[in-house]
């Protein structure tokens, strides 16, 4: 058992599965000598050399091209996209090629890719490099999503998109990279599509990702002070997403909070708030109630960017208000 | 304020100085090409010559849903460069790549199906004209928004390279491409990265409706932007299958070789619109006349003949020819509809389309 932060998780996980399958290789901007601008592929370059962990230029494009083009051919690839906001950079290679490449060709083609990107706010980085792009990839037909929340989580889940045969869009969140968690020794696989329970409660159930897992769970700390016994899942894959888990738990407390740092059209919880509107409707004590990130630009300044994304502050008031 | 369009002062583009071909270079008879190989390139010729014209036939009768873009005057640049290429290779085309599909070798009995949108077709129906793929022929993919593709012909590229297999991957693309971002990503990564690809611009002059020149910064849309990376800037006549072939032995094997990516222009000409919807009626009449007149297929069946190649020879593989066409059209024919099985299959690798417990 080791105490890794999420940002060594991240190469970890990846060094787990690059010794396991001497194919596997990674390329990115400032991932092979840098180590990454989040220090996330420290090492790595060292352990496995330059024909493995490769630099590109800046050049979103090309790099997901390349990845997509040796994935046909049955080599596995990481591509690393600096920050999530710069797919919108390279929106037609996920959206139009890797996503579509099995259905068109009857079957003929498969992409083990897995896109490791730096999602999220908190940073004041601003609107063009802040942004949780989560919903951005799982509207799109063919793409798996995963936004794991804690050091173990990284490291199980990178092994399980790694091994997915189809592309998966992994979020590492830039907030979290500091966090630490215990990791136990030994190869790690985790399952996509799988939701964990992460507290137990009886009166609400609170639906987060990422970052919003922990503000979650402090919230529910809080709120348990006032009463109000609140279960929370880490929802962890979108696509494919555990509505056995969310609607198991829904249907215990009969009231669902979601907490989605994504701006608030067409945000993840609105698609798990259907699902529960259609298949527990009767259950519910109440109506479901969605907390997100207002529909805007992200700010920069701090006191801003803080008012923007779920706060632990918001996630007690909206749902000890909304549970009266 | 001024534009090469806004210049012209007229958007009527028929009215425009006609584009004329060079002449045809008769000195390439005596290039050194087996006769057996000339033949092969010949048969491929009037196989995508055939299949495009039923193809056509098959829209008028309406048996063609959406939009196809037929290949039609451009046939010597899949030829010359599908018989240059090893078994092995590995293909890109645009959605303009019913040809360069063939020219691999795929049956033309499941690709016309495709386009009939049955279920005998190569992609079972669901990918449609635009997409034509034949994995095992090589053949890995047809893409319809152009640019992309050049960065995926990278990464075939760049895993024959990694497994060390001496596969090259060749790209194609029209003049339009040219002016798209990925273009210049791509040929700059494959430069850094010395890939075994060849890039081919199929310069048949028009950007869908619009004459190429007049929305391009340079004369030769490919050629001229070869020198930025590195490249040796190759113009090759695309009408004439053994200057192709010439160009694309060299250029393939210089990448098999180890020595790199290259960038070919080849000049060419449709003979139709761009799509289905497309009468054409942008182009000069003098320009489509000469360029008929610098037709592939009479051009090289004529070279055979000067080389001594009997008529009855080059007319038995016509009517051959002529044959598989009508065998593949009752093949396409007679494949039924896809039914509602299909429609949910083939998003996953586990076969379907589950995104939730």
């Amino acid at each position: 058992m080791a105490e890794l932060t999420y940002r060594t998780a991240v190469a970890h996980g990846i060094a787990q599965e690059m010794r396991r399958d001497p194919n596997l290789v990674m390329l990115g901007e400032d991932i092979a000598g840098a180590g990454g601008v989040f220090k996330t592929t420290v090492g790595l370059l060292d352990e496995f050399g330059p024909y493995r962990i490769r630099d590109t230029p800046i050049s979103e494009q090309a790099i997901l091209g390349a990845a997509m083009g040796a994935a046909m051919t049955g080599v596995p690839v990481i591509a690393e996209i600096m920050f999530s906001d710069f797919i919108a950079v390279c929106f037609d290679l996920l959206a139009n090629e890797m996503a579509k490449a099995r259905y068109m060709t009857g079957g003929q083609m498969s992409v083990p890719v897995v896109v490791r990107t730096a999602n999220g706010g908190g940073s004041r980085f601003g609107a063009q490099h802040s942004q949780s792009v989560e919903n951005w990839v799982m509207m799109i037909p063919g793409l798996k999503v995963v936004a794991p929340s804690t050091p173990v989580d990284v490291v199980g889940l990178m092994a399980a998109a790694i091994r997915d045969p189809d592309p998966v869009v992994f979020f590492e969140h830039k907030s979290l990279m500091a966090d630490k968690g215990e990791v136990p020794d030994g190869e790690i696989v985790d399952q996509l599509g799988v939701a964990k329970v992460v507290r137990e409660g009886t009166d609400c159930t609170i639906v987060a990702l990422a970052l919003m897992v922990p503000r979650a769970l402090q919230a529910a700390e809080q709120l348990a002070e006032r009463g109000i016994s609140a279960e929370v899942v880490d929802v962890r894959s979108l696509v494919p997403l555990d509505t056995r888990t969310i609607l198991g738990s829904v249907s215990k407390t009969s009231r669902l909070f979601t907490v989605e740092e994504n701006p608030r059209l067409c945000g993840w919880g609105a698609e798990i708030a259907s699902i529960v509107a259609d298949e527990l409707f009767w259950d519910l004590d109440g109506p479901v109630v969605r907390i997100t990130t207002p529909h805007i630009p992200l700010p920069a300044a701090e006191a801003l960017e803080d008012m923007a994304i779920p706060s632990v502050d918001r996630i007690v008031h909206t749902v000890s208000d909304r549970m009266g | 304020m001024t534009d090469r369009q806004a210049d012209e002062g007229l958007y009527d583009y028929a009215l425009r100085e006609p584009r004329l071909p060079g002449p045809e270079n008769r000195e390439n008879d005596r290039l050194e090409i087996p006769i057996e190989e000339r033949l092969h390139i010949y048969e491929t010729q009037q196989l995508l010559r055939q299949f495009e014209k039923r193809a056509y036939d098959l829209f008028l009768q309406n048996l063609v849903k959406g939009t196809s873009h037929l290949s039609l005057g451009m046939e010597a640049v899949s030829a010359g460069f599908g018989h240059a290429m090893r078994p092995d290779d590995y293909t890109f085309a645009t959605y303009r790549g019913h040809a360069h599909t063939l020219a691999r070798g795929a049956a033309p009995g499941p690709v016309l199906a495709e386009l009939l949108g049955r279920e005998n077709g190569i992609l079972k129906g669901k990918g449609g004209s635009m997409h034509l793929t034949s994995v095992e022929h090589g053949m890995m993919g047809s893409y319809a928004i152009i640019g992309a593709h050049l960065t995926i012909a990278n990464g075939t590229a760049w895993s024959a390279q990694m497994r060390g297999t001496d596969q090259v991957t060749v790209c194609f693309f029209g003049d339009g491409t040219t002016n798209i971002g990925a273009f210049h990503e791509a040929l700059n990564f494959a430069v850094i990265w010395d890939l075994p690809v060849v890039f081919v611009c199929e310069n048949n002059l028009y950007m869908e409706y619009t004459p190429i020149d007049l929305i391009t910064a340079v004369p030769n849309p490919a050629a001229d932007r070869a020198g930025a990376y590195g490249l040796d800037a190759i113009l090759v006549d695309g009408n004439d299958a053994d200057a192709v072939y010439q160009v694309a032995k060299r250029v393939i094997e210089r990448a098999r070789a180890g020595q790199g990516p290259s960038l070919v222009e080849a000049q060419t000409y449709r003979e139709q619109g761009h799509s289905r919807a497309d009468p054409g009626k942008y182009r000069p009449p003098a320009e489509i006349e000469a360029w008929k007149q610098r037709d592939p297929i009479p051009m090289y069946h004529e070279r055979l003949l000067r080389l001594g190649v009997p008529e009855g020879d080059l007319s038995s593989i016509q009517q051959d020819v002529a044959r598989r066409v009508d065998e593949a059209t009752e093949f396409a024919k007679g494949g039924s509809h896809p039914g509602p099985e299909h429609l949910m299959t083939d998003v996953w690798a586990d076969g379907g389309s589950a995104w939730r417990n």
